[in-house]
Protein backbone atom coordinates (compact mmCIF):
# COMPACT_ATOMS: atom_id res chain seq x y z
CA UNK A 1 0.00 0.00 0.00
CA UNK A 2 1.11 3.53 -0.68
CA UNK A 3 2.27 5.13 2.57
CA UNK A 4 1.03 8.51 1.46
CA UNK A 5 -2.57 7.39 1.33
CA UNK A 6 -2.69 5.68 4.67
CA UNK A 7 -2.66 8.10 7.56
CA UNK A 8 -2.58 5.31 10.08
CA UNK A 9 0.49 3.77 8.49
CA UNK A 10 2.28 7.08 8.39
CA UNK A 11 1.66 7.61 12.07
CA UNK A 12 2.84 4.11 12.86
CA UNK A 13 6.09 4.65 10.99
CA UNK A 14 6.77 7.94 12.78
CA UNK A 15 5.82 6.57 16.16
CA UNK A 16 7.83 3.41 15.71
CA UNK A 17 10.89 5.43 14.79
CA UNK A 18 10.32 7.74 17.74
CA UNK A 19 9.89 5.01 20.30
CA UNK A 20 12.46 2.60 18.89
CA UNK A 21 14.83 4.79 16.95
CA UNK A 22 17.61 3.35 14.83
CA UNK A 23 21.16 3.68 16.13
CA UNK A 24 20.45 5.67 19.26
CA UNK A 25 23.55 6.01 21.42
CA UNK A 26 26.89 7.47 20.44
CA UNK A 27 30.17 5.64 20.04
CA UNK A 28 33.58 6.66 21.26
CA UNK A 29 35.44 6.45 17.97
CA UNK A 30 37.45 9.22 16.38
CA UNK A 31 36.70 7.89 12.87
CA UNK A 32 33.26 9.46 13.23
CA UNK A 33 32.48 13.07 12.45
CA UNK A 34 30.27 14.69 15.07
CA UNK A 35 27.78 17.53 15.02
CA UNK A 36 25.45 18.97 17.66
CA UNK A 37 22.14 20.24 16.44
CA UNK A 38 20.69 22.85 18.64
CA UNK A 39 17.50 23.86 17.01
CA UNK A 40 17.29 27.64 17.16
CA UNK A 41 13.53 27.82 17.27
CA UNK A 42 12.82 24.97 19.66
CA UNK A 43 14.37 22.92 22.40
CA UNK A 44 15.52 19.81 20.57
CA UNK A 45 19.10 18.92 21.17
CA UNK A 46 20.62 16.01 19.29
CA UNK A 47 24.19 14.88 18.69
CA UNK A 48 24.80 13.05 15.45
CA UNK A 49 27.85 11.03 14.42
CA UNK A 50 28.66 10.04 10.88
CA UNK A 51 31.23 7.66 9.46
CA UNK A 52 32.25 7.43 5.83
CA UNK A 53 34.42 4.63 4.45
CA UNK A 54 35.66 4.74 0.86
CA UNK A 55 32.96 7.16 -0.18
CA UNK A 56 30.17 5.12 1.43
CA UNK A 57 28.17 6.26 4.46
CA UNK A 58 28.96 3.29 6.66
CA UNK A 59 27.33 4.39 9.91
CA UNK A 60 25.32 7.20 11.48
CA UNK A 61 24.46 7.37 15.17
CA UNK A 62 22.66 9.88 17.35
CA UNK A 63 21.70 10.71 20.89
CA UNK A 64 19.83 13.47 22.69
CA UNK A 65 16.53 14.80 23.90
CA UNK A 66 14.10 15.77 21.22
CA UNK A 67 10.49 15.74 20.12
CA UNK A 68 8.71 13.00 18.23
CA UNK A 69 9.25 14.60 14.85
CA UNK A 70 12.96 15.28 15.08
CA UNK A 71 13.74 11.99 16.77
CA UNK A 72 11.79 9.94 14.24
CA UNK A 73 13.14 11.95 11.31
CA UNK A 74 16.67 11.33 12.54
CA UNK A 75 15.98 7.63 12.79
CA UNK A 76 14.45 7.37 9.32
CA UNK A 77 17.18 9.46 7.73
CA UNK A 78 19.78 7.22 9.33
CA UNK A 79 18.07 4.15 7.86
CA UNK A 80 17.85 5.79 4.45
CA UNK A 81 21.47 6.89 4.26
CA UNK A 82 23.50 4.02 5.66
CA UNK A 83 25.08 2.04 2.85
CA UNK A 84 24.61 4.82 0.29
CA UNK A 85 27.46 6.62 -1.43
CA UNK A 86 28.11 10.16 -0.29
CA UNK A 87 26.65 11.45 -3.55
CA UNK A 88 23.51 9.34 -3.20
CA UNK A 89 23.16 10.52 0.39
CA UNK A 90 23.41 14.12 -0.74
CA UNK A 91 20.77 13.51 -3.39
CA UNK A 92 18.37 11.98 -0.86
CA UNK A 93 18.93 14.83 1.59
CA UNK A 94 18.38 17.41 -1.13
CA UNK A 95 15.08 15.84 -2.09
CA UNK A 96 14.06 15.53 1.52
CA UNK A 97 14.69 19.23 2.03
CA UNK A 98 12.75 20.05 -1.11
CA UNK A 99 9.81 18.00 0.10
CA UNK A 100 9.78 19.72 3.48
CA UNK A 101 10.06 23.11 1.77
CA UNK A 102 7.17 22.30 -0.60
CA UNK A 103 9.38 22.27 -3.68
CA UNK A 104 9.56 19.63 -6.41
CA UNK A 105 11.14 16.40 -5.27
CA UNK A 106 11.74 12.82 -6.32
CA UNK A 107 9.54 10.75 -4.02
CA UNK A 108 10.78 7.43 -5.36
CA UNK A 109 14.15 7.71 -3.65
CA UNK A 110 12.83 8.98 -0.33
CA UNK A 111 11.36 5.72 0.92
CA UNK A 112 9.81 6.09 4.35
CA UNK A 113 10.87 9.73 4.54
CA UNK A 114 7.75 10.63 2.57
CA UNK A 115 5.83 10.36 5.84
CA UNK A 116 6.84 13.97 6.44
CA UNK A 117 5.45 15.31 3.19
CA UNK A 118 2.74 17.27 4.99
CA UNK A 119 4.87 18.67 7.75
CA UNK A 120 4.89 22.09 6.09
CA UNK A 121 1.28 22.43 7.20
CA UNK A 122 2.60 22.71 10.74
CA UNK A 123 5.16 25.51 10.44
CA UNK A 124 6.37 25.08 14.01
CA UNK A 125 7.50 21.54 13.19
CA UNK A 126 9.43 22.21 10.00
CA UNK A 127 12.62 22.91 11.92
CA UNK A 128 12.15 19.70 13.87
CA UNK A 129 12.00 17.72 10.65
CA UNK A 130 15.08 19.52 9.33
CA UNK A 131 17.16 19.08 12.46
CA UNK A 132 18.96 15.88 11.38
CA UNK A 133 19.14 17.15 7.80
CA UNK A 134 21.11 20.23 8.84
CA UNK A 135 23.55 18.30 10.97
CA UNK A 136 24.24 15.60 8.41
CA UNK A 137 24.67 18.11 5.58
CA UNK A 138 27.21 19.97 7.69
CA UNK A 139 29.21 16.82 8.24
CA UNK A 140 29.07 15.83 4.57
CA UNK A 141 30.33 19.28 3.66
CA UNK A 142 33.18 18.87 6.06
CA UNK A 143 34.26 15.82 4.03
CA UNK A 144 34.96 18.13 1.11
CA UNK A 145 37.24 20.30 3.17
CA UNK A 146 39.75 17.55 3.95
CA UNK B 1 -11.68 37.68 37.08
CA UNK B 2 -12.19 40.57 34.65
CA UNK B 3 -12.08 38.40 31.53
CA UNK B 4 -14.23 40.82 29.58
CA UNK B 5 -11.43 43.41 29.80
CA UNK B 6 -9.09 41.30 27.64
CA UNK B 7 -9.80 41.33 23.91
CA UNK B 8 -7.61 38.30 23.20
CA UNK B 9 -9.91 36.22 25.38
CA UNK B 10 -12.75 36.74 22.92
CA UNK B 11 -11.08 33.91 21.05
CA UNK B 12 -11.80 30.45 22.24
CA UNK B 13 -8.43 29.85 23.92
CA UNK B 14 -7.04 28.96 27.30
CA UNK B 15 -4.05 31.19 27.95
CA UNK B 16 -1.67 29.63 30.45
CA UNK B 17 1.58 31.25 29.36
CA UNK B 18 1.54 34.27 31.61
CA UNK B 19 5.07 33.65 32.82
CA UNK B 20 6.24 34.44 29.30
CA UNK B 21 3.99 37.42 28.75
CA UNK B 22 0.53 38.46 29.83
CA UNK B 23 -2.52 39.59 27.88
CA UNK B 24 -3.35 43.28 27.83
CA UNK B 25 -6.59 44.81 29.06
CA UNK B 26 -8.45 47.15 26.72
CA UNK B 27 -7.65 50.17 28.89
CA UNK B 28 -3.91 49.72 28.35
CA UNK B 29 -4.38 49.34 24.60
CA UNK B 30 -6.66 52.39 24.51
CA UNK B 31 -4.21 54.45 26.50
CA UNK B 32 -1.48 53.81 23.94
CA UNK B 33 -3.78 54.34 20.99
CA UNK B 34 -4.77 57.65 22.56
CA UNK B 35 -1.14 58.77 22.62
CA UNK B 36 -0.61 57.69 19.03
CA UNK B 37 -3.92 59.11 17.81
CA UNK B 38 -4.20 62.33 19.77
CA UNK B 39 -0.97 63.68 21.18
CA UNK B 40 2.05 62.00 19.59
CA UNK B 41 5.10 64.11 20.39
CA UNK B 42 8.51 63.68 21.94
CA UNK B 43 9.27 64.31 25.60
CA UNK B 44 11.48 66.98 27.18
CA UNK B 45 11.89 69.12 24.09
CA UNK B 46 8.68 70.76 22.99
CA UNK B 47 6.92 73.85 24.24
CA UNK B 48 3.66 73.18 22.39
CA UNK B 49 0.64 71.73 24.07
CA UNK B 50 0.87 68.22 22.61
CA UNK B 51 4.40 67.87 23.94
CA UNK B 52 3.41 69.29 27.28
CA UNK B 53 0.73 66.67 27.58
CA UNK B 54 3.20 63.92 26.65
CA UNK B 55 5.65 65.19 29.27
CA UNK B 56 2.97 65.17 31.88
CA UNK B 57 1.70 61.68 31.05
CA UNK B 58 5.24 60.27 30.89
CA UNK B 59 6.40 61.86 34.14
CA UNK B 60 3.29 60.80 36.00
CA UNK B 61 4.16 57.17 35.38
CA UNK B 62 7.34 57.58 37.38
CA UNK B 63 5.23 58.59 40.35
CA UNK B 64 2.84 55.70 39.76
CA UNK B 65 5.74 53.23 39.66
CA UNK B 66 7.38 54.80 42.68
CA UNK B 67 4.27 54.27 44.78
CA UNK B 68 3.63 50.84 43.31
CA UNK B 69 6.99 49.45 44.49
CA UNK B 70 7.28 51.55 47.62
CA UNK B 71 10.27 53.61 46.50
CA UNK B 72 11.17 56.87 48.21
CA UNK B 73 11.46 59.14 45.20
CA UNK B 74 10.73 59.40 41.50
CA UNK B 75 14.43 59.79 40.75
CA UNK B 76 14.95 56.16 41.73
CA UNK B 77 12.80 54.91 38.85
CA UNK B 78 14.56 54.40 35.51
CA UNK B 79 12.63 53.28 32.45
CA UNK B 80 14.33 50.54 30.46
CA UNK B 81 13.19 48.26 27.70
CA UNK B 82 12.63 45.42 30.13
CA UNK B 83 14.06 43.34 32.95
CA UNK B 84 16.92 42.10 30.84
CA UNK B 85 18.17 45.57 30.07
CA UNK B 86 17.69 46.66 33.68
CA UNK B 87 19.69 43.71 35.01
CA UNK B 88 22.47 44.35 32.51
CA UNK B 89 22.58 48.00 33.55
CA UNK B 90 22.84 46.98 37.20
CA UNK B 91 25.67 44.53 36.59
CA UNK B 92 27.67 46.46 34.01
CA UNK B 93 26.83 50.00 35.07
CA UNK B 94 27.31 49.49 38.78
CA UNK B 95 28.84 46.21 39.92
CA UNK B 96 31.48 46.08 37.24
CA UNK B 97 32.96 49.20 38.83
CA UNK B 98 32.61 48.32 42.49
CA UNK B 99 33.36 44.60 42.67
CA UNK B 100 36.92 43.27 42.83
CA UNK B 101 38.60 39.99 42.11
CA UNK B 102 37.49 37.35 44.59
CA UNK B 103 34.32 39.16 45.66
CA UNK B 104 31.45 36.70 45.88
CA UNK B 105 28.01 36.94 44.31
CA UNK B 106 25.34 34.49 45.46
CA UNK B 107 23.01 33.19 42.75
CA UNK B 108 21.13 29.89 42.53
CA UNK B 109 20.34 27.41 39.82
CA UNK B 110 16.74 28.58 39.51
CA UNK B 111 17.67 31.99 38.11
CA UNK B 112 16.73 33.23 34.66
CA UNK B 113 19.47 33.74 32.07
CA UNK B 114 19.11 37.51 32.46
CA UNK B 115 20.21 37.29 36.07
CA UNK B 116 22.95 34.78 35.40
CA UNK B 117 24.84 35.59 32.22
CA UNK B 118 25.74 39.21 33.08
CA UNK B 119 27.34 37.90 36.30
CA UNK B 120 29.14 35.18 34.32
CA UNK B 121 30.72 37.92 32.26
CA UNK B 122 31.98 39.65 35.40
CA UNK B 123 33.29 36.32 36.61
CA UNK B 124 35.26 36.03 33.39
CA UNK B 125 36.43 39.63 33.09
CA UNK B 126 37.03 40.90 36.62
CA UNK B 127 37.22 37.48 38.33
CA UNK B 128 34.40 37.79 40.80
CA UNK B 129 33.30 34.45 42.19
CA UNK B 130 29.77 33.18 41.64
CA UNK B 131 28.36 30.74 44.14
CA UNK B 132 25.07 28.95 43.66
CA UNK B 133 23.09 28.65 46.86
CA UNK B 134 21.73 25.14 47.10
CA UNK B 135 18.03 24.63 46.46
CA UNK B 136 16.04 22.48 48.87
CA UNK B 137 14.29 19.18 48.09
CA UNK B 138 11.43 21.04 46.44
CA UNK B 139 13.94 22.98 44.27
CA UNK B 140 13.12 26.08 46.32
CA UNK B 141 15.50 28.67 47.74
CA UNK B 142 15.39 29.08 51.50
CA UNK B 143 17.04 31.56 53.79
CA UNK B 144 19.02 28.98 55.77
CA UNK B 145 20.81 27.79 52.67
CA UNK B 146 21.68 31.37 51.80
CA UNK B 147 23.09 31.92 55.29
CA UNK B 148 25.39 28.94 54.85
CA UNK B 149 27.09 30.57 51.88
CA UNK B 150 27.63 34.00 53.38
CA UNK B 151 31.14 34.96 54.40
CA UNK B 152 33.19 38.16 54.54
CA UNK B 153 33.76 38.08 50.77
CA UNK B 154 30.03 37.96 49.96
CA UNK B 155 29.18 41.24 48.27
CA UNK B 156 25.94 40.60 46.38
CA UNK B 157 22.87 38.40 46.64
CA UNK B 158 20.94 38.42 43.38
CA UNK B 159 17.72 36.48 42.97
CA UNK B 160 14.25 36.52 41.51
CA UNK B 161 11.53 37.23 44.03
CA UNK B 162 9.46 34.50 42.36
CA UNK B 163 11.42 32.03 40.27
CA UNK B 164 10.06 31.57 36.79
CA UNK B 165 10.06 27.76 36.70
CA UNK B 166 9.60 26.42 40.22
CA UNK B 167 7.55 29.47 41.11
CA UNK B 168 8.74 29.59 44.72
CA UNK B 169 8.23 32.90 46.44
CA UNK B 170 11.50 33.87 48.04
CA UNK B 171 11.45 35.40 51.48
CA UNK B 172 12.82 38.74 50.36
CA UNK B 173 12.07 40.34 53.70
CA UNK B 174 14.39 38.03 55.62
CA UNK B 175 16.97 37.99 52.86
CA UNK B 176 16.91 41.78 52.69
CA UNK B 177 17.51 41.94 56.41
CA UNK B 178 20.35 39.46 56.10
CA UNK B 179 21.88 41.64 53.42
CA UNK B 180 21.58 44.73 55.53
CA UNK B 181 23.13 43.07 58.59
CA UNK B 182 26.04 41.73 56.55
CA UNK B 183 26.63 44.73 54.33
CA UNK B 184 25.66 42.87 51.17
CA UNK B 185 24.02 44.39 48.12
CA UNK B 186 20.56 42.97 47.44
CA UNK B 187 19.52 42.71 43.77
CA UNK B 188 15.99 41.50 43.06
CA UNK B 189 14.61 40.38 39.72
CA UNK B 190 10.90 41.02 40.19
CA UNK B 191 9.88 39.94 36.66
CA UNK B 192 7.60 37.16 37.87
CA UNK B 193 6.66 38.78 41.15
CA UNK B 194 5.36 42.16 40.13
CA UNK B 195 1.55 42.21 40.08
CA UNK B 196 1.47 38.69 41.57
CA UNK B 197 2.74 39.50 45.06
CA UNK B 198 3.64 42.67 46.88
CA UNK B 199 6.89 44.26 45.71
CA UNK B 200 8.31 46.72 48.22
CA UNK B 201 11.85 47.98 47.85
CA UNK B 202 12.14 49.84 51.13
CA UNK B 203 10.53 47.28 53.39
CA UNK B 204 12.71 44.55 51.92
CA UNK B 205 15.87 46.62 51.86
CA UNK B 206 16.35 46.12 48.13
CA UNK B 207 19.26 47.97 46.51
CA UNK B 208 18.38 47.27 42.90
CA UNK B 209 15.21 45.86 41.37
CA UNK B 210 14.18 45.01 37.81
CA UNK B 211 10.90 44.14 36.12
CA UNK B 212 9.22 44.15 32.71
CA UNK B 213 5.93 45.80 31.77
CA UNK B 214 4.74 43.03 29.49
CA UNK B 215 4.54 40.48 32.29
CA UNK B 216 2.11 42.67 34.22
CA UNK B 217 -0.48 43.49 31.53
CA UNK B 218 1.59 46.37 30.23
CA UNK B 219 3.16 46.80 26.79
CA UNK B 220 6.27 45.08 25.49
CA UNK B 221 9.40 47.19 25.17
CA UNK B 222 9.25 48.85 28.57
CA UNK B 223 10.55 47.89 31.98
CA UNK B 224 11.82 49.42 35.16
CA UNK B 225 15.14 49.62 36.92
CA UNK B 226 14.89 50.71 40.52
CA UNK B 227 18.03 51.67 42.41
CA UNK B 228 18.58 53.42 45.73
CA UNK B 229 19.29 57.01 44.81
CA UNK B 230 22.88 57.18 46.03
CA UNK B 231 23.67 53.95 44.20
CA UNK B 232 22.21 55.32 41.00
CA UNK B 233 24.39 58.39 41.39
CA UNK B 234 27.42 56.10 41.32
CA UNK B 235 26.14 54.00 38.45
CA UNK B 236 27.49 54.56 34.93
CA UNK B 237 25.12 54.70 31.99
CA UNK B 238 25.65 52.07 29.29
CA UNK B 239 24.20 54.33 26.61
CA UNK B 240 25.11 57.90 25.79
CA UNK B 241 23.27 60.38 23.62
CA UNK B 242 20.53 62.92 23.61
CA UNK B 243 18.46 63.76 26.64
CA UNK B 244 20.92 62.41 29.20
CA UNK B 245 23.64 65.03 28.93
CA UNK B 246 23.78 68.43 30.58
CA UNK B 247 26.34 69.83 28.18
CA UNK B 248 29.19 68.89 25.87
CA UNK B 249 31.83 71.02 24.22
CA UNK B 250 34.08 70.81 21.20
CA UNK B 251 37.06 70.14 23.46
CA UNK B 252 35.50 66.80 24.42
CA UNK B 253 34.32 67.84 27.83
CA UNK B 254 30.82 66.93 28.87
CA UNK B 255 28.53 66.79 31.83
CA UNK B 256 25.78 64.25 32.36
CA UNK B 257 22.42 64.78 33.95
CA UNK B 258 21.45 63.19 37.24
CA UNK B 259 19.43 59.98 37.70
CA UNK B 260 17.10 58.87 36.30
CA UNK B 261 17.59 61.03 33.19
CA UNK B 262 21.23 60.06 32.83
CA UNK B 263 20.13 56.47 32.15
CA UNK B 264 17.49 57.26 29.54
CA UNK B 265 19.50 58.23 26.48
CA UNK B 266 17.58 58.85 23.29
CA UNK B 267 13.84 58.83 22.75
CA UNK B 268 12.38 56.40 25.28
CA UNK B 269 9.45 54.07 24.60
CA UNK B 270 6.95 56.83 25.31
CA UNK B 271 3.72 55.07 24.40
CA UNK B 272 4.86 52.01 26.31
CA UNK B 273 5.73 53.95 29.45
CA UNK B 274 2.32 55.59 29.34
CA UNK B 275 0.73 52.17 28.79
CA UNK B 276 2.66 50.78 31.75
CA UNK B 277 1.22 53.48 33.98
CA UNK B 278 -2.27 52.46 32.93
CA UNK B 279 -1.48 48.79 33.63
CA UNK B 280 -0.38 49.65 37.15
CA UNK B 281 -3.56 51.63 37.76
CA UNK B 282 -5.52 48.62 36.54
CA UNK B 283 -3.62 46.27 38.85
CA UNK B 284 -4.09 48.54 41.83
CA UNK B 285 -7.80 48.71 41.23
CA UNK B 286 -7.99 44.93 41.52
CA UNK B 287 -5.36 44.52 44.22
CA UNK B 288 -2.21 42.43 44.04
CA UNK B 289 -3.29 40.29 46.99
CA UNK B 290 -6.52 39.38 45.25
CA UNK B 291 -4.60 38.34 42.15
CA UNK B 292 -2.27 36.18 44.19
CA UNK B 293 -5.09 34.54 46.11
CA UNK B 294 -6.88 33.74 42.87
CA UNK B 295 -3.79 32.23 41.23
CA UNK B 296 -2.96 30.16 44.26
CA UNK B 297 -6.47 28.78 44.48
CA UNK B 298 -6.31 27.76 40.83
CA UNK B 299 -2.88 26.24 41.25
CA UNK B 300 -4.01 24.15 44.21
CA UNK B 301 -6.99 22.92 42.23
CA UNK B 302 -4.83 22.11 39.22
CA UNK B 303 -2.31 20.22 41.36
CA UNK B 304 -5.07 18.27 43.07
CA UNK B 305 -6.50 17.20 39.71
CA UNK B 306 -3.12 16.51 38.10
CA UNK B 307 -2.25 14.17 40.93
CA UNK B 308 -5.16 12.00 39.87
CA UNK B 309 -3.73 11.46 36.40
CA UNK B 310 -1.18 8.67 36.51
CA UNK B 311 1.03 9.65 33.58
CA UNK B 312 1.60 13.18 34.86
CA UNK B 313 4.89 13.96 36.60
CA UNK B 314 4.65 17.08 38.77
CA UNK B 315 7.75 18.95 39.85
CA UNK B 316 6.64 21.89 41.98
CA UNK B 317 3.37 21.19 43.69
CA UNK B 318 4.34 23.06 46.85
CA UNK B 319 5.34 26.47 45.56
CA UNK B 320 2.85 29.18 46.38
CA UNK B 321 2.55 31.04 43.09
CA UNK B 322 0.48 30.30 40.01
CA UNK B 323 3.19 28.30 38.26
CA UNK B 324 2.94 24.56 37.69
CA UNK B 325 5.60 22.54 35.88
CA UNK B 326 5.02 18.99 34.77
CA UNK B 327 5.70 16.42 32.11
CA UNK B 328 3.72 13.56 30.68
CA UNK B 329 5.61 10.36 31.33
CA UNK B 330 7.77 9.46 28.32
CA UNK B 331 6.61 12.42 26.29
CA UNK B 332 8.91 15.23 25.25
CA UNK B 333 7.59 18.53 26.62
CA UNK B 334 7.37 20.13 23.19
CA UNK B 335 5.13 17.31 21.99
CA UNK B 336 2.84 17.90 24.97
CA UNK B 337 2.66 21.60 24.11
CA UNK B 338 1.81 20.81 20.50
CA UNK B 339 -0.85 18.39 21.73
CA UNK B 340 -2.40 20.96 24.06
CA UNK B 341 -2.42 23.51 21.28
CA UNK B 342 -4.76 21.15 19.48
CA UNK B 343 -7.23 21.90 22.30
CA UNK B 344 -6.40 25.62 22.07
CA UNK B 345 -4.53 25.54 25.35
CA UNK B 346 -1.43 27.74 25.39
CA UNK B 347 1.39 26.53 27.61
CA UNK B 348 5.17 26.74 27.32
CA UNK B 349 7.60 23.86 26.89
CA UNK B 350 11.33 24.04 27.35
CA UNK B 351 13.91 25.03 29.90
CA UNK B 352 12.33 28.46 30.39
CA UNK B 353 15.72 30.19 30.25
CA UNK B 354 16.81 28.59 33.50
CA UNK B 355 19.33 26.21 32.04
CA UNK B 356 21.12 25.47 35.31
CA UNK B 357 18.02 24.01 36.93
CA UNK B 358 18.39 20.79 34.96
CA UNK B 359 21.20 19.73 37.30
CA UNK B 360 18.75 19.56 40.19
CA UNK B 361 15.53 18.73 38.39
CA UNK B 362 17.28 15.91 36.48
CA UNK B 363 15.29 16.83 33.42
CA UNK B 364 16.09 19.52 30.88
CA UNK B 365 12.66 20.44 29.65
CA UNK B 366 9.27 20.76 31.24
CA UNK B 367 5.79 22.04 30.44
CA UNK B 368 4.92 25.20 32.32
CA UNK B 369 1.44 26.43 33.17
CA UNK B 370 1.48 29.95 34.56
CA UNK B 371 -1.76 31.49 35.80
CA UNK B 372 -3.03 35.00 36.02
CA UNK B 373 -6.11 36.83 37.17
CA UNK B 374 -8.19 36.05 34.07
CA UNK B 375 -7.72 32.29 34.27
CA UNK B 376 -10.67 30.34 35.56
CA UNK B 377 -11.55 26.98 37.01
CA UNK B 378 -13.01 26.16 33.59
CA UNK B 379 -9.58 26.79 32.03
CA UNK B 380 -8.07 24.33 34.48
CA UNK B 381 -10.82 21.82 33.75
CA UNK B 382 -10.10 22.02 30.02
CA UNK B 383 -6.42 21.35 30.64
CA UNK B 384 -7.20 18.44 32.94
CA UNK B 385 -9.62 16.99 30.45
CA UNK B 386 -7.03 17.19 27.66
CA UNK B 387 -4.32 15.65 29.80
CA UNK B 388 -6.63 12.90 30.92
CA UNK B 389 -7.12 11.93 27.29
CA UNK B 390 -3.44 12.24 26.52
CA UNK B 391 -2.89 8.53 26.01
CA UNK B 392 -3.79 9.24 22.37
CA UNK B 393 -1.33 12.14 22.10
CA UNK B 394 0.44 10.69 19.06
CA UNK B 395 -2.80 10.18 17.21
CA UNK B 396 -3.41 13.86 17.64
CA UNK B 397 0.00 15.33 16.94
CA UNK B 398 1.29 13.00 14.23
C1 LIG C 1 12.58 35.66 36.27
C2 LIG C 1 12.77 36.38 34.97
N1 LIG C 1 13.76 37.27 34.85
C3 LIG C 1 13.97 37.95 33.71
C4 LIG C 1 13.16 37.77 32.61
C5 LIG C 1 13.45 38.55 31.37
O1 LIG C 1 12.43 39.43 31.07
P1 LIG C 1 12.42 40.23 29.69
O2 LIG C 1 12.55 39.20 28.62
O3 LIG C 1 11.12 40.92 29.67
O4 LIG C 1 13.57 41.18 29.70
C6 LIG C 1 12.13 36.85 32.68
C7 LIG C 1 11.27 36.61 31.51
O5 LIG C 1 11.06 35.52 31.07
C8 LIG C 1 11.92 36.14 33.88
O6 LIG C 1 10.95 35.24 34.01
Amino acid sequence: MNILEDKELRREIILDNYQNPMNKGLVNDSCYLKENTNNESCIDNIDIQLKVDNGIVSDIRFDGEACAISTSATSIIIKSLIGKSVNEARYILKNYKNMISEKEYDSDILGELVVYDEISKQPNRINCALLPYNAICKMLNRLDEV
Amino acid sequence: MNREDFPVLKQDIVYFDNGATTLKPQCVIDKMVDYYSNYTSNIHRGEYSLALRTNKEYDEVRTIVKKFIGALKEEEIVFTKGSTEALNMIVFGYFKNVLKEGDEVLLNKGEHASNVLPWFILQKTIKIKIKNVELDDNYELNVDNIKKEINERTKVIALSQISNVVGDIRDVYSIGKLCKDNNIYFVVDASQAVSHVEVDVVKNNIDFLAFSGHKMMGPTGVGVLYGKYDLLCNMEPLEYGGGMNQSFESDGSYELKTPPTKFEAGTPPIAEVIGLGEAIKYIEKIGVNKIHEHELKLKKYLVQELEKIDNVILYNKNSESGIVIFNLDHVFSQDTAVYLNHYKICIRAGNHCTKMLKDDLKIKNTCRVSMYLYNTKEDVDKLIEALRKSKDIFNIIL
